[in-house]
């Protein structure tokens, strides 16, 4: 669909968003909270027929960003759901996963690494960290810096050496 | 009797990758190509560590791949030769420091056997002559 | 780890030898027919995420030209568009030629990778050997022009860091000219030979519908009839400019795969020339001084498909948040919807054609066996070459 089309249709979801940026043509940011981004991306994926790309997880101190990556590629537009989960100390967000295959392993990746719950996933099962990896500790969180993580990981298997 | 020299003429590689990019372990297999062609020397790259004269290892040494490299470091036959190819191996390269990397993986191997025969191939990735130089300075050393 | 019972279930993996990456399938079957498959990946994961964050943004291009051995012109060219994106600014003209050149090299000499390895699964090992001594002219020219057959960083975040001399240009074309003749032999192969049509078509078919709900991308997509391809949907470096067709077949199996690779080949050369042709004087970089606070996608055709980089900046000198979403990631999980009803021995080729760079991801785990049936990589790259063997009586 041309530009004008989409920006008219991105109007119908305009009650669930916070706001819509566009900080050029081809790049449009759709601001919305957690609870939204279900509707908001079945809506992009189904009724305009967008394409999947991925997600992005984002530690901002203050709160979770998930940023859901669509593409519409007759006008090499980007149209992304930038969803802030306001929970910083459980965070969780509806998975997409029921209706977009593609993105089951991603999910599992952000909760390996972020720690992000994602609710009615079918299979949130460990993927990218290793079978040892130490649950709990999310390396990407900002809490959980580079060398913090290898400090933990020290603490835990002082614990391991003294049981 | 002295098995190294057996080790020596024609060895046979069995190829491990820790987490690399892949870049060293398609200019390993570029070897086999024509235009390389390491089996006019005998070597040739083996399915199973159990037939394995030598270990082609490549990547920082993971810390979900590292148990199965020493598990398959201690079913070649000893003695073998460990060739670490490529920055990764030889000292992690550009991935030092990160949450996931167990590495570097030559001293995980010392770990498990301090007398571990082991060369270091350096090249990111090291081209296919610097690999088969390598591997040949190192079997007249031995 | 799911455990089946009562069904056998194979492992495929965890190394092989012409498997360059480590990764684990576990695969049900029921007979002979595969009705379920796991997968687990870590073996790979060196947190370069992580690791990106604590790079400066000129940096950065030498971390991730390394996430992919044969991607790696792709991944740094899409971090640094996602970049100039924040920065508002435009390379200038020849690097975005140069940028295209490199590419669409490496374009040619993953796809003739690809083909050799597909060449040897099914059994026919001269197609390896040839297609990995035609690579090698194209890994010449990049080694003159960059410093490295492989792992260019050549792309900067402004430009290029090094030119093309114009004195290359007339050798660059007459290898062009070689490899062109080469590849065209290699299309008639393909296209003529009555065994490889009943080898691989019908093979490993992705849907349309399934191709979509995956989201894959590159040759996995296009072989299904998803005509999608980055530098002509968005077009980047000096893509708008040139000429050429985007390569899309509509059955989705592995013959429709592997046509769409070969062509695309030779759509590569005709860039090339193109580009060589129309290559501008000038400056090969523009200096940037800061990137300001904000968010930029940048995505680049690979040959594996789009890969997408998404940056975030706080006006810093060290990207906030890096994503890297490399195709395979999206593509290998396809697998599971191309695998399932086919027999056991066109599993390595099914898997092969969705053209899995395995670093990109990290490929999977391994499974278990059950019912005393563990067969090996080797014993299912027996199996697909028996089948080649068996057709080629039935056909000749």
């Amino acid at each position: 669909m041309k530009q004008e089309e989409l920006k008219a249709r991105l109007e119908e979801i305009k009650d669930k968003l916070i706001a819509i940026e566009q900080p050029r043509d081809n790049r449009i940011y759709l601001l919305c909270e957690a609870e939204d981004a279900y509707a908001v991306d079945k809506f992009l994926f189904e009724e305009m027929n967008l394409r999947f790309v991925i997600t992005t997880g984002i530690d901002s101190d203050d709160c979770f960003e998930v940023l859901y990556h669509f593409a519409n590629d007759e006008t090499g537009t980007f149209v992304t759901t930038r969803a802030f989960i306001r929970d910083h100390e459980n965070p969780s967000i509806e998975s997409i996963t029921p209706f977009i295959a593609g993105a089951e392993w991603i999910e599992r990746e952000t909760h390996d690494i972020l720690g992000i719950d994602f609710k009615n996933h079918p299979n949130l099962r460990r993927l990218i960290l290793s079978d040892d990896w130490p649950e709990g500790v999310y390396p990407l969180r900002k809490a959980c810096v580079l060398s913090k993580a290898k400090e933990l990981e020290k603490e835990l298997e002082n614990e391991k050496d003294t049981e | 009797m002295n098995w190294i020299r057996w080790l020596k003429k024609s060895p046979w590689v069995f190829h491990v990758n820790t987490g690399a990019c892949n870049n060293c372990d398609i200019e390993i297999v570029d070897c086999l190509a024509p235009k390389h062609d390491i089996e006019r020397f005998g070597i040739k790259l083996v399915g199973t560590p159990r037939h394995a004269d030598a270990l082609l290892v490549t990547g920082v040494g993971t810390r979900q791949a590292v148990p199965r490299l020493l598990e398959i470091y201690r079913q070649v036959p000893k003695p073998c030769v460990v060739f670490l190819i490529g920055a990764c191996a030889t000292g992690t390269g550009i991935f030092a420091g990160g949450y996931h990397v167990a590495g570097p993986v030559d001293e995980i191997l010392k770990k498990e056997d301090p007398n571990a025969i082991i060369a270091y191939v350096p090249g990111c990735p090291p081209k296919p002559e610097a690999m088969i130089s390598g591997i040949i300075k190192t079997l007249s050393t031995l | 780890m799911k455990k089946i019972l009562n069904k056998p279930v194979l492992a495929v993996g965890p190394f092989h030898p012409l498997q360059e990456e480590a990764e684990f399938f576990q695969l049900t079957l029921d007979g002979e027919i595969v009705t379920d498959i796991d997968m687990r990946i870590s073996y790979n994961h060196r947190g370069i995420e992580a690791i990106s964050e604590t790079l400066q943004f000129d940096q950065v291009p030498f971390l991730v030209s390394r996430v992919c051995g044969i991607c790696s012109a792709s991944h740094p060219l899409a971090y640094v568009n996602a970049v100039e994106e924040i920065a508002g600014v435009t390379p200038p003209e020849r690097a975005q030629y140069v940028r295209v050149i490199i590419n669409e090299l490496e374009r040619i000499h993953s796809h003739l990778l690809w083909f050799g390895l597909a060449g040897h699964f099914i059994g026919y090992d001269t197609v390896f050997m040839w297609t990995w001594k035609y690579r090698e002219p194209v890994l010449d020219i990049l080694e003159e022009i960059t410093g490295n057959r492989n792992n260019y960083g050549n792309v900067c975040v402004g430009g290029c860091r090094e030119d093309i001399p114009n004195e290359m240009l007339p050798k660059i074309r007459q290898k062009l000219d070689e490899l062109e003749k080469k590849v065209e032999m290699l299309v008639k192969v393909v296209l003529d030979d009555p065994v490889i049509h009943a080898r691989l078509k019908g093979v490993g078919i992705l849907t349309k519908e399934a191709a979509r709900q995956y989201a894959v991308a590159g040759p996995t997509a296009r072989g299904s009839g998803i005509t999608i391809d980055v530098r002509r949907d968005d077009p980047y470096a000096a893509y708008a400019d040139l000429d050429w067709n985007v390569i899309t077949q509509e059955e989705g199996d592995v013959f429709a795969k592997a046509v769409v690779r070969l062509l695309e080949v030779l759509e590569s050369v005709k860039i090339i020339r193109q580009a060589l042709d129309k290559l501008p004087d000038g400056p090969i970089a523009i200096e940037i001084k800061e990137i300001p606070p904000g968010q930029g996608c940048g995505h680049a055709e690979a040959p594996r498909g789009e890969t997408f980089h998404y940056v975030r900046s706080d006006g810093g000198n060290r990207p906030v948040r890096h994503k890297i979403r490399a195709p395979s990631f999206n593509n290998v999980p396809s697998f599971r919807a191309s695998c399932i009803g086919q027999h056991i021995a066109d599993v390595t080729i099914t898997l092969a054609a969705v053209d899995p760079c395995y670093s990109c991801t990290e490929r999977l785990a391994v499974v278990d066996s059950h019912n005393n049936v563990t067969h090996d990589y080797e014993t299912l790259l027996k199996l697909s070459r028996e089948k080649t063997a068996m057709i080629k009586r039935q056909v000749l």
